[in-house]
């Protein structure tokens, strides 16, 4: 981050707003610019000053910003996204330009890529688009600190979004946004007009950064063409809006809203069109050039440029703001990238409102687009407290330098946590002063500043490690860093204040901007090498030949061709599967189709099924396949005749032929035993021992019974389901039931014979419930009853899955046991465990032998279920250890599920319970399934993940496998890829129905395959790549300490990113923080793993738990592994009654929590309600029916039933997310300073925990530290 | 009593018990140049309606070794109140309670007529008696409801006080609960495993109630008295009722060309782990209906392959019979438990081809159990044999004891060579005790689990070198335990059992020629002992048959003897 941030910190600075503006006029200048881009700097300085008045039209991006005055709706609508979403258009332009900004766009721009642009250039030409850059962030963070100036606000804000603008758009979309930069140029006519603006902003400050806006408003659409070119349409769109928005807000909303804007925005850019957005405010950088030249001065001495920069920056305030807006996204990739850092610093220092600048430099740096969503809202909240530092600002000139000091400090402590992030902090303030003119010249002039910048950066990053740990380190950075400037003095404290959290990529903007651009429009599978929205974003699909992402989703949708760039990335090739997923109702399940009595047509060699991939050839009478080219004959049945392109006539009428994803019926040859398969059977074994019964479970799950045995699963609803049941309970023996419908009572068979176990009968165990409804329903009746006395406590475990086992194997069928088991089986019997916890082993080499099963014997029953196609669920209810590590072998074997519920109580916890029976009871699956993943020639399926068995290295076997189950595959290179073809995986799982019927159900997927690593960053999903990391680390664990999974994912991280750094960015300082756009939220995530329990336990977490997460975990897929990391955190005091929409999100950390506010915090498993202290009292009369904090009940399960909307909504919304997950979530109300706010506050990812997980600043910080080891 | 053989027929009607020679050869050279050995048929609860049982203890020579009853061949000193042991001369003191004893006040036991004498022994605790059902469910439907509604009248047959339990087998064995309301119960167990007592027992969850009772005192002695799977007739009668009528017939598949799987080898293991664990040394009655041979587990006989056919005579005779032996091991295993805890094995085999018997003969013959052997259970043979196992005598008692003990005393002039019949020993050696061993020897006390009116035992003496006195005496000790009658109204209704002890003292003379012996030679008991000596021959080889007795004859006479032992049909006879 920092080093982005430095960079960006001057792009974004110089560049950011001025930078927006600058480039565009830069670009007026030219395209002087973009050649001079390199050269730009030095142009810029003169541009800067040139510039600011672009600047001024970058305002007019800003305009968007200016949205900022919109920001009040349009903020809102962006949420904080929101805006930045809706900005889009502009802000993307803003974004792009932000990276490529200086680098590419000015490169291209070839005017003046003078050293420091072609640095620029370079990091733009690569990053651009892709990169998110961390400085956005820094700047944000910046900006944050910057001044907070309350004036400054306004303008700090434009002038971040700005800066970042320039920077980050630069740097992608770079060129092309530099085009739109040149004609942004228009820009800097309008920036002319606003320049003066902007100069007056700088004088007035944020006045002019108003008048600025409106007139950078203008100016915005101009940019969001010109950018948008790239993003085209979206990007336009957006821009426009945002820009009216930005205007309208613009001004008055300035600094508030423009964050958002800029925030909302810069997510836009960052997204798609970002790029070109970006580059438009690039473009604007252009008149960065002008700021580079501003830069320089921060550089030369902060002072000279301040005056100018902080005109510029004021100007570029005031129209950074606008452009902030717009060009948010972009400014802020901008800002990022380029002047960022060097700008920020200085221009931070200047005063800029810098501060406010810096945050929006801070934005459009860390993001060149995207970044800078996240950076700008940071810009504006954090921004704007450094502002207060800003104050130095107020000197203006000096103040800046000393701001920037500050700021840098800041953006470097901040970046130290993220050196980036101190960039860009002094991004902020730079862009502040710098904006406009710093921007660009800050970019230009930044290199040389933001080296300087880097070096104090460095400086503090080396402290960063120390941070790393703790803010300390952080904060001497930044002192250092503000110590290298002198002047940081003043600013310094300020500067201390760490890394301002706003200014680093916020996922909440990130899925807030995928969520408004995306989900408008149906996503088409047909278009290869295409990334899906975000797991978080609703959105339909249309299947065209590739399989749904609902299915399928990938890391990365551009494969690298060679083994070797795969290597130097380090992306993770790996596909998440979910073969059986449910698909909203709009959406039509997978066709089935029936080739007849010979079976589905396959390639002769590789056997892969007919899918839209097989090339019809010599008139149709053959097909070639797509997986291993071998050439088939065409079965007489199924001939069609070719039209004249090549395709079968009937190609539309086929399913095989043009989906991604159908069934085929499978024939007796796919069967086992060459036998049609029987219906499955459902057994449940209950324990009946002591605590059983004395928890109650044994009476909830008997009541239960006896309703839910009318809902097994069926295909059709009609048709009374084919699935027969059969009934165990057990203690230290086990009771088989006899309930064939002829018996007046049922029978009890008690089998005590453990060691040896068998099923002691055949006809009436397994029956159908419709037959025996009587006879089961006095068994339920009489089960609880029996044992009520029981003073049995010692359980057996192995023996009861081998009965089930042995049942189905009697009955010759596959089937799923349901098991209710309560503690350690320690009753004499195979299986047998011992109590191994031992807390002293946590944290040691020994500690990954807890984790492994105890006994072989559970491996050795679970490959026996799975050869029968018997699947597992176990439901635990422990009051103390029972070694979910060994219980849990047979369940993940066998493609079953653990429920624990630890402490179970009836009253409190029943519902929960009964409601995951009853979707596991109820939900479609299949079994006794096998899946095989093919892959066309040249990477091959290497590594499999999840809940499953494999005999060999190729079949997934599943003895059962249901909807919410998910097998994540890594691919590996075997040979070289071709780019024309592209990649190809089609994943065929092989299945028996609930009702007895053998399927195929096959997915396809087509990926490109690139020979440019920046593809491969620009078309990857940080979703699905943590997703496989986490598991990855997750079963790394059995096998190596944890702290060296801890290490080596850190470590893989840390590779990508520099990888990206050194091959796709646009060269920049080494301080500053360069993160791909589809990566910004990488580290954030990555924290989230590193910190979650099973890696970096609490004290009180006990091993059982850490075992259940990671069995939990193996067979989540990404929305549900995006969740548990990164928790929902809905601020409800904020929601709408009236509409249907959710409050949007904030960031997981303590300090977004208001006092007075009510909270929904979601993570997948548990939801929590958090009641601020000083809640108001109508909000609480609404949702608990009392006024009085106190007597909230802190052990309601389930909120009162209160007439009024707001009660209505909030119990809608729970009960929305109960339905979205596949378990059921328990709802805790966590009062402030309760003690239950302990676990609460577990969950606040961003925040420093106490086990000693990293806050996500602090860990931004570590992570740039490592990826700039690595580059050095 | 007007002739030597009226006197002599008159003795046996009376005391249950005829001598090969009713005078003895004085030496052992003698007796051996005689070959049929000295030697008697007991029948130990010969029918004595006119025998009234004694309410006392018996009186005891005090001498440790000795302890042998009062009896009227003592010499009895009237005044100084003292009687003269007739085996070991030790002279005792009359008990306090015989102060009125005088020539012409004398208690039963002196009295001549009472030869022989039954005593009701009060001590000890109460035992419960216990009737184990172990049924096969591998049968014709035909076969096996007839056999449930003959198990279901048999309930009302049994004292309501006595414990009743049920096991079925086929492929699995069932253990059934009793007494449940609203769902029946039952252990199962797999037909392949032998279990041993205690691991049944802490299978059945029979473990537990030991350590609770032994704090709680004076209740703990009732509960053992029924448990889950033993209960009193009368309370479980309608539960058992309902449980033999949904008896089914084992579900396992039985594939063609194989035979059912049917576990009774484990079965009889269970049940007499089952009474093992719960009530030993008390009268329980294993009662055990098989409709074909054992297939698998230990015990079996044959495999479940239908092509391979069941042993033959011949393979027996050839030893080419692959599992007789280990079979025979499994049930010889299995009687000497039972038989050591007072318990009877009867086996009701119904099948139209060969069931086994031949393996599990031992079970009857160690523990005093019946053998049926009938073609079907559908038949009258099966049907009425079964019934008159619970016939009762006019008084209303069964005509069957249980958990008994044989007791010999001789005085010195005769040594005991062993018994055969249906006992075991109980190694107690004594200076009565022969070298020479005749069947079961080395003893001078027996168990015999299961003893009814007909029961009868050949017992084999030797007649010591130098015999100069002309009387020898011997006495036996027959210790039982008596089913007690349900019926009548007075009766001791409330215990299902009480204790007996019956002495006879039986005296003959010794022979100064041999012509006297062959005088007094009885034949009908000559021959009849050599059964007796055939059967006991079958697994003790040391034994062969007399050459001067025919065969031919022996077969003649086997319904007879049968009859008093067990009840073989000609098949069984076959296997030997």
């Amino acid at each position: 981050m920092n080093v982005n941030q430095q960079p960006h910190m001057a792009s974004p600075y110089g560049p950011s707003q001025p930078g927006y503006q600058g480039y565009p006029q830069a670009p007026h200048g030219g395209q002087h610019m973009a050649g001079g881009y390199p050269g730009q700097y030095p142009p810029y300085n003169g541009p800067t000053s040139a510039y600011q008045p672009g600047a001024p039209v970058p305002g007019p991006m800003c305009a968007p910003p200016t949205s900022g005055a919109p920001p009040i709706s349009a903020p809102q609508a962006y949420g904080q996204y929101g805006g930045g979403q809706a900005l889009n258009g502009p802000p993307p332009s803003a974004a792009p330009t932000q990276r490529p900004p200086v680098s590419q766009p000015y490169t291209p721009a070839p005017m003046n890529l003078s050293t420091p642009q072609s640095s620029y250039s370079q990091p733009f030409a690569g990053p651009p688009t892709s990169m998110q850059q961390m400085t956005n962030q820094m700047a944000g963070m910046q900006v944050g600190p910057a001044p907070p100036a309350g004036t400054a606000p306004g303008y700090a804000m434009p002038p971040n979004s700005q800066p970042p603008v320039s920077g980050t758009y630069t740097s992608t979309a770079s060129h092309p946004s530099f085009p739109p930069t040149s004609i942004a140029s228009p820009h800097p006519a309008a920036g002319d007009g606003v320049p003066p603006g902007p100069p007056q902003s700088y004088y007035g400050g944020p006045p002019h950064a108003q008048q600025p806006f409106p007139t950078s408003s203008a100016p915005p659409p101009a940019f969001s063409t010109a950018s948008a070119t790239p993003p085209a349409a979206a990007a336009p769109a957006p821009a426009v809006s945002q820009a009216s928005q930005a205007f309208p807000g613009g001004p008055p909303h300035a600094q508030p809203q423009p964050p958002p804007q800029q925030q909302q925005q810069l997510p836009p850019f960052s997204a798609a069109g970002p790029t070109p957005p970006q580059q438009t405010p690039f473009s604007s950088g252009a008149p960065q050039a002008a700021p580079h030249p501003a830069s320089q001065h921060l550089y030369g001495g902060p002072p000279p440029p301040q005056g100018a920069p902080q005109q510029q920056q004021q100007a570029g305030f005031p129209r950074p703001s606008p452009p902030t807006s717009q060009p948010s996204s972009s400014t802020t990739a901008a800002a990022t990238t380029n002047s960022g850092f060097p700008g920020g610093p200085p221009q931070s220092s200047h005063p800029y409102p810098g501060v406010t600048m810096p945050q929006q430099q801070h934005s459009p740096f860390h993001s060149a687009p995207q970044l800078s969503g996240p950076l700008p809202p940071p810009p504006a909240a954090g921004g704007f407290p450094p502002q207060g530092s800003a104050p130095g600002m107020q000197g203006p000139p000096l103040q800046h330098p000393s701001m920037s000091g500050p700021p840098m400090s800041q953006a470097n402590h901040v970046a130290p946590g993220s050196t980036q992030p101190g960039m860009p902090p002094p991004m902020g303030p730079a862009t502040g002063g710098m904006p406009g003119p710093p921007t660009q010249p800050g970019m230009q002039g930044y290199p040389p500043q933001q080296n300087g910048a880097f070096g104090q950066m460095r400086a503090p990053q080396p402290g960063y490690p120390g941070p790393y740990p703790g803010q300390h380190p952080g904060q001497h950075p930044g002192q250092q860093n503000f110590g290298a400037p002198p002047q940081a003095p003043a600013s310094a404290p300020p500067a201390q204040k760490r890394l301002d959290p706003d200014s680093i990529p916020s996922p909440i903007q990130v899925i807030e901007d995928d969520r408004v651009n995306k989900s408008t429009e149906p996503f088409t599978t047909g278009v290869r090498g295409q990334a899906p929205p975000l797991v978080t974003t609703n959105f339909q699909v249309k299947d065209q030949g590739n399989a749904s992402p609902r299915f399928v989703r990938c890391t990365a949708y551009n494969v690298p061709c060679t083994s070797d760039m795969a290597k130097q990335s380090q992306v993770p090739l790996a596909a998440i599967i979910k073969p059986l997923a449910t698909l909203p109702p709009d959406e039509t399940p997978p066709y089935i189709v029936d080739h007849g009595e010979s079976g589905p047509i396959r390639c002769n060699r590789c056997k892969a099924y007919m899918c839209p991939y097989m090339q019809f050839i010599e008139g149709g009478r053959r097909f070639q396949c797509g997986f291993c080219s071998c050439v088939t004959e065409v079965p007489p049945n199924y001939f069609q005749h070719l039209d004249h392109t090549g395709k079968r006539v009937d190609c539309y009428d086929r399913p095989e032929l043009s989906m991604g994803s159908y069934e085929f019926l499978a024939t007796v040859d796919y069967c086992k035993n060459n036998k049609l398969p029987q219906p499955p059977a459902f057994i449940f074994l209950i324990d009946v021992s002591y605590n059983a019964v004395r928890s109650g479970m044994v009476g909830i799950v008997c009541q239960e019974l006896k309703t839910l045995l009318d809902y097994l699963p069926r295909e059709n609803p009609d048709v009374p389901s084919a699935v027969r049941v059969g009934f165990v309970t057990y203690n230290k023996v086990l009771h088989f039931y006899n309930v064939k419908a002829s018996l007046a009572q049922p029978q009890m068979m008690v089998v005590s014979d453990v060691a040896d176990m068998f099923v002691p009968l055949l006809d009436g165990f397994l029956v159908n419930v419709n037959e025996s409804r009587v006879v089961i329903e006095s068994l339920l009746d009489q089960i609880p009853e029996m044992f009520a006395d029981t003073r049995e406590t010692e359980t057996v475990f192995g023996p009861v899955i081998q009965a089930g086992l042995e049942a189905l194997k009697a009955a010759d069928c596959a089937g799923k046991l349901f098991v209710f088991h309560t503690s350690l089986p320690i009753a004499e019997a195979p299986g047998k465990l011992k109590n191994r916890e031992d807390k002293k082993q946590v944290g040691t080499d020994k500690e990954k032998a807890l984790f492994q099963p105890q006994v072989s014997f559970y491996s050795n029953l679970a490959k026996e279920c799975v050869a029968q196609g018997c699947c597992v669920d176990l439901f635990l209810f422990p009051n103390q250890y029972v070694d979910v590590a060994t219980l849990g072998v047979v369940p993940t074997s066998t493609g079953g599920s653990i429920y624990k519920y630890t402490y179970f109580q009836a009253q409190s916890d029943q519902e929960r319970f009964l409601h995951d029976l009853r979707r596991d009871v109820q939900k479609p699956m299949g079994f006794d399934a096998v899946m095989r993943v093919r892959t066309s020639t040249g990477i091959r399926a290497t590594d499999f993940f999840g809940s499953f068995y494999m005999s060999n290295t190729t079949d997934v076997e599943l003895a059962g496998l249901d909807c919410d189950k998910t097998i994540t595959v890594e691919f590996r290179h075997d040979d070289k890829l071709s780019e024309d073809t592209g990649a190809l995986m089609q994943c065929a799982v092989l299945y028996t129905s609930c009702c007895g019927q053998r399927r195929l159900r096959v997915h396809n997927m087509a990926v490109n395959c690139c020979a440019q690593l920046a593809d491969l960053y620009r078309n990857c999903e940080t979703d699905t790549i943590i997703n496989f990391f986490a598991k990855y680390a997750y079963r790394s664990m059995l096998n190596s300490p944890t702290k060296n999974v801890r290490d080596i994912l850190v470590n893989q991280c840390a590779q990508i990113l520099a990888c990206y750094r050194k091959n796709c960015a646009s060269p920049s300082s080494a301080g500053q923080l360069i993160l791909p756009e589809c990566m910004k939220l990488l580290p954030v995530y990555l924290n989230c793993v590193l910190k979650s329990d099973v890696l970096h336990p609490a004290a009180d977490t006990s091993l059982d738990d850490r075992a259940y997460l990671r069995q939990l975990l193996s067979c989540m897929d990404a929305s549900e592994s995006h969740v548990f990391f990164y928790p929902r955190l809905l601020p409800l005091h904020k929601m709408d009654t009236e509409s249907d929409a959710l409050p949007l999100a904030i960031r997981n950390s303590e300090e977004r929590l208001s006092k007075g506010g009510l909270y929904l915090l979601e993570t997948g498993l548990n939801l929590f309600l958090w009641v601020g202290a000083s809640a108001q009292q109508e909000l609480l009369q609404n949702v608990f029916g009392t006024t009085a904090f106190g007597q909230i009940d802190p052990n309601m399960t389930c909120l009162p039933e209160l007439d009024n909307p707001f009660s209505k909504k909030l119990r809608d919304i729970i009960s929305a997310f109960r339905d979205q997950r596949s378990r059921y979530m328990k709802l805790m109300v966590v009062k402030q300073d309760d003690k239950l706010e302990l676990i609460f506050k577990h969950f606040l990812v961003e925040d420093k925990n106490n086990s000693g997980g990293a806050s996500y600043v602090d860990f931004l910080c570590h992570m740039h530290k490592e990826i700039r080891q690595l580059l050095s | 009593m007007a002739t030597f053989q009226e006197f002599i027929q008159q003795n046996e009607d009376r005391d249950g018990v005829r001598f090969s020679w009713n005078v003895w050869p004085s030496s052992r050279l003698e007796a051996t140049r005689m070959v049929v050995p000295v030697a008697s048929l007991f029948t130990p609860l010969k029918e004595r309606p006119d025998l009234p049982p004694i309410q006392y203890e018996p009186v005891l020579c005090s001498r440790a070794t000795c302890r042998a009853v009062l009896n009227p061949l003592c010499q009895v000193d009237y005044k100084a109140k003292l009687w003269a042991c007739n085996f070991c001369y030790q002279r005792n003191q009359f008990p306090p309670t015989y102060a009125g004893i005088s020539e012409v006040n004398q208690p039963a036991e002196l009295l001549p007529q009472f030869s022989t004498i039954e005593y009701v022994v009060q001590r000890g605790p109460q035992m419960p008696l216990s009737f184990l059902y172990v049924v096969d469910t591998c049968m014709e439907d035909e076969d096996l409801q007839a056999l449930k509604e003959s198990l279901q009248m048999s309930l009302s047959l049994l004292p309501p006080t006595a414990l009743v339990g049920l096991i079925t087998f086929g492929r699995m064995i069932q253990v059934h609960e009793l007494g449940c309301e609203g769902i029946s119960k039952s252990y199962v167990f797999r037909g392949t495993k032998d279990l041993n007592a205690k691991q049944l027992q802490e299978m059945l969850g029979l473990t537990k109630p030991a350590a609770p009772q032994a704090g709680r005192g004076p209740q703990g002695p009732q509960v053992p008295l029924s448990n889950r799977f033993l209960q009193p007739v009368q309370k479980v009668d309608m539960n058992l009722t309902d449980l033999l009528g949904e008896l089914q017939r084992d579900p396992w598949p039985v594939t063609q060309g194989k035979r059912p799987l049917r576990s009774l080898g484990v079965a009889l293991s269970i049940a007499v782990g089952l009474l093992e664990c719960t009530f030993p040394n008390t009268g329980a009655r294993i009662m055990t209906f098989i409709g074909g041979p054992a297939t698998q587990g230990p015990g079996m006989v044959v495999g479940d392959e239908l092509k391979i056919p069941i042993r033959s005579w011949h393979d027996i005779e050839k030893d080419n019979a692959k599992f007789m032996k280990k079979a025979t091991k499994h049930y010889e295993a299995l009687a000497n438990r039972a038989s050591a805890n007072g318990h009877i094995i009867d086996i009701y085999a119904c099948a139209l081809d060969q069931t086994g018997l031949g393996e599990m003969k031992c079970c009857s013959n160690y523990t005093g159990g019946y053998m049926v052997m009938a073609d079907s259970f559908n038949t009258s043979l099966f049907k009425q044999t079964f019934q008159r196992v619970f016939t009762k005598e006019v008084q209303g008692a069964f005509k069957m004891a249980f958990a008994g003990t044989l007791e010999i005393k001789t005085s010195r002039e005769v040594k005991i060579s062993g018994a055969i019949g249906p006992c075991v020993s109980l190694n107690a050696k004594g200076p009565c005790v022969s070298e020479n061993e005749i069947g079961t020897g080395g003893t001078c006390q027996w168990k015999i689990c299961g003893v009814d009116p007909s029961t009868t035992l050949a017992i084999y003496f030797e007649v010591v070198n130098q015999v100069s006195v002309c009387v020898c005496v011997c006495v036996c000790v027959c210790v039982c335990v008596c089913v007690c009658v349900w019926s009548p109204p007075s009766a001791v209704s409330a215990e299902p059992s009480e204790r007996r002890v019956i002495c006879k003292d039986l005296q003959r003379g010794i022979a100064v020629r041999p012509l006297n012996c062959y005088l007094s030679i009885h034949a009908c008991t000559a021959v009849e002992e050599v059964p007796h000596r055939l059967i006991g021959s079958h697994f003790k080889k040391r034994f062969q048959a007399p050459k001067r007795i025919s065969f031919k004859h022996n077969f003649g006479m086997r319904g007879e003897t049968i009859s008093t032992a067990q009840c073989f049909t000609v098949r069984s006879m076959e296997m030997q």
